[in-house]
């Protein structure tokens, strides 16, 4: 048997999606057409735009649809930053490279000054620093980012106690994680823009989202036929926007299901590697994501073998080399490099049963036994 | 067997990782990072550890049909090769990277490393064979003597031999591209790897001024007296006879060799041709490929650069340094260069040279 536990890499593609697909691509019509199947593709496109607003709680016209889940984040990261005419980004010490990136870009090109908001052992920012930040430098600050929740702990960040304490400054979400899995509202949220990624879904790849506020209009990343808002020109990807959307209205990952079938996970493990612990166990975590370091391990070996026993999990973190780093978010939560470097995330999906558990728990002990004595030199 | 393929991104160990899928292994694709930054040693050239290098390894794993991870080993390396090779040179000593790599890394870190997650042994794309006889397992020259890698690989034990597979040591070079090509290996006409890994544009003297500083010092004759001057002694070879520009000419107008480098004194010996012969080397650190050799003198070879020529000699161990009494007289030995000595194609084992008379 085979077991993928990397759903917060990429999920399985659900078949309504691959179905909505197949016959979108099947379709001839660029949606920006006037003709008849211009303006059914379009139909196709502005259907799907309703139900990524429905599911998110923003307007349709507040949906521009990406590339990417990193091209929503750098649109919304550099387009804050320019519109503003500030120079101060504060994000927090955990984001996402497609956030961390893009504000050291700024720091480096556009003499933008970069603050992250550090995080307790738990991996939840620290409100207190960012009430004295604001309070001090808020005339400065451009934008605030803070991730909905992290990608490599799953732990949910408290971004209505941001967008309250950032006042008039705009909020960036990143909530690729988040999206589908756990309670989202961007209107309630008060927040200015959110990043969306179709693939972590059940969607296709190559489609996000970025949600932006009505009437508030950033510079462009790309320019050409004015598509999005002229925020996001290029030919709608009506195919992948519509499957991405189908993926979205057929509420197939159950939140409390997965959610157990994660307690499952992590009963079974604490009995089985008893040294084992979970980062950010504590605080309030997404259903399906379980970080766990094994102490006296290093990732990369234990990636390996629970490949060869067919357990696909992750280490989190990759460089373009395929170097295993140690991740910035467990260095922030307080780990060592060693430590931050004994670490695998497993990540459970709309798709995932407790057969899956039960065998990635069944190999655990052997792995975790071998990984340690090839850590011994 | 459960084998891992140390694979650089080059046609050899592609080859090789090809040949033991099909020998029945099950085998899994390793590629070493040996620099944390894939930037900071070579950028652009070939060497054992740029991205693409790297890339080019897992396309060899893909039409091979085995998984592929990346290894970091930047620590090891640095620590095991890089700092031990500027440390040489520091001391006059002349080193062999290869050699301490196979030594520390291939053969060591990852073979380790292979043992304790399950797996039996390592396969490269070395070019040398090994034999099974009354002596065990046994390391020998490959049949491509333009190729042979016994050289770099005499500081394995028995112990690292048993878990090491070298497919290649059979064939020559020219084969192995035609049969990369059959395979369909897109490494098939990628350029052999030389110089030093880690040592960009391959500028071995500029490399070493870098780190080791340039610190000017005198160029002496062999009674002592000052004949010219050098920018850091360790950026010279013993036996090196251009780029001393001496002012003060030898008194029979004859050419003057680098004779011996003194790292405490920042000097440079310089002498007559007839002075750098030596009949006699003299190594310590000596490791064994096979059974450990006595007092008693044998008959065999000794080898002191990686393409160098077999030199007949007699050879034994006084218990703490293996000496080798050359048959005729050799030219240009430096302290730190490996001995590594042979008993026909079979590599007895090796050690550092120390000293030479």
């Amino acid at each position: 048997m085979s077991v993928y536990l990397d759903h917060a890499a990429t999920t399985p593609i659900f078949d309504v999606a691959l179905d909505a697909m197949q016959i979108a691509l099947r379709k001839v019509g660029n949606p920006s057409s006037l003709h008849t199947e211009g303006r059914s593709t379009r139909k196709d496109v502005e259907d799907a735009r309703e139900i990524i607003a429905k599911a998110v709680g923003c307007l349709p016209s507040e949906v521009i649809f990406t590339g990417s889940g990193t091209e929503a984040d750098n649109a919304a990261i550099k387009g804050l930053f320019w519109k503003s005419g500030k120079k101060v980004i504060v994000i927090s010490s955990i984001e996402h490279h497609a956030v961390l990136d893009p504000a050291r870009w700024l720091v480096e090109h556009e003499g933008a000054e970069l603050i992250e908001i550090p995080v307790n052992k738990s991996g939840v920012i620290d409100l207190d620093f960012l009430k004295e930040l604001i309070s001090k430098r808020g005339s400065e600050i451009a934008l605030i980012s803070v991730m909905h929740s992290n990608n490599e702990t799953g732990v949910i960040q408290p971004i209505g106690d941001v967008v309250k304490l950032a006042g008039d400054i705009p909020v960036h979400t990143d909530a690729v994680q988040s999206f589908t899995k756990a309670p989202l509202s961007y209107k309630e949220l008060g927040l200015t823009s959110m990043a969306l990624s179709g693939h972590k879904v059940g969607g296709p790849h190559g489609i996000g989202a970025l949600i932006l506020r009505r009437a508030y209009e950033i510079p462009a990343l790309l320019h050409g036929g004015g598509q999005e808002r002229e925020i996001r020109s290029g030919t709608l990807n009506a195919p992948s926007i519509v499957a991405f959307a189908a993926a979205v209205a057929s509420h197939q990952y159950r939140a409390e299901e997965v959610e157990k079938l994660r307690e499952r996970f992590e009963t079974g493990l604490a009995a089985s590697v008893p040294d084992a612990y979970i980062n950010g166990v504590s605080a309030d975590r997404l259903p399906g994501i379980v970080n766990v370091t094994f102490p006296g391990t290093q990732s990369d070996s234990l990636l390996l073998l629970m490949d060869s026993e067919n357990v696909s999990c992750s280490t989190g973190a990759a460089c373009s080399a395929g170097v295993h780093r140690p991740s910035h978010v467990l260095l922030a939560m307080g780990h060592t490099e060693i430590t931050a470097q004994s670490s695998l995330r497993f990540s459970l999906g709309a798709n995932s049963t407790e057969a899956d558990v039960d065998f990635a728990l069944s190999v655990l002990p052997t792995v975790i036994a071998r990984g340690r004595a090839a850590n011994q030199k | 067997m459960k084998i891992i393929a140390a694979m650089s991104g080059g046609v050899d160990s592609a080859v090789a990782a090809a040949r033991a899928v099909e020998a029945g292994h099950e085998v899994i694709g390793v590629h070493l990072a040996l620099a944390s930054n894939p930037q900071k040693y070579r950028s652009g050239a070939r060497g054992c550890c740029t991205i693409e290098d790297s890339h080019d390894a897992r396309r060899a794993a893909d039409k091979i049909g085995i998984p592929f991870y990346i290894w970091d080993m930047a620590e090891e390396f640095h620590d095991g090769v890089v700092e031990n090779f500027l440390a040489e040179y520091a001391a006059g000593r002349t080193p062999n990277p290869c050699l301490r790599c196979n030594e520390k890394i291939k053969f060591a870190a990852v073979l380790d490393r292979a043992k304790a997650m399950g797996f039996d042994g390592v396969v490269t794309g070395h070019y040398a064979r090994t034999e099974i006889g009354p002596m065990g397992k046994t390391l020998h020259r490959a049949v491509d003597p333009l190729k042979d890698q016994s050289y770099v690989l005499a500081v394995l034990t028995t112990e690292q031999i048993n878990g090491a597979i070298f497919p290649l040591g059979d064939t020559e070079k020219v084969d192995i591209r035609i049969e990369a090509e059959a395979r369909g290996l897109a490494v098939a006409q990628k350029p052999d790897s030389h110089d030093i890994c880690f040592v960009p544009s391959g500028d071995n003297a500029g490399w070493l001024r870098d780190r080791l500083g340039s610190e000017v010092g005198p160029i002496v004759d062999q009674s002592g007296r000052k004949i010219g001057e050098h920018n850091g002694a360790y950026t010279y070879t013993i036996g090196q006879r251009k780029g001393l520009g001496l002012s003060v000419a030898a008194p029979d107008g004859s050419p003057r060799f680098v004779l011996k480098i003194e790292p405490v004194t920042n000097t440079v010996v310089v002498g007559a041709r007839e002075d750098l012969a030596v009949n006699k080397l003299f190594g310590e650190k000596t490791i064994w490929c096979g059974p450990a050799v006595g007092a008693d003198p044998l008959r065999g070879f000794v080898q002191v650069r990686a393409h160098g020529a077999p030199l007949d000699c007699t050879y034994f161990f006084d218990g703490q340094r293996l000496i080798a009494e050359l048959d005729e007289p050799l030219l240009g030995i430096a302290n730190g260069q490996a001995m590594v000595i042979y008993d026909g194609d079979r590599v007895v084992g090796s050690a550092t040279i120390c000293e030479s008379a």
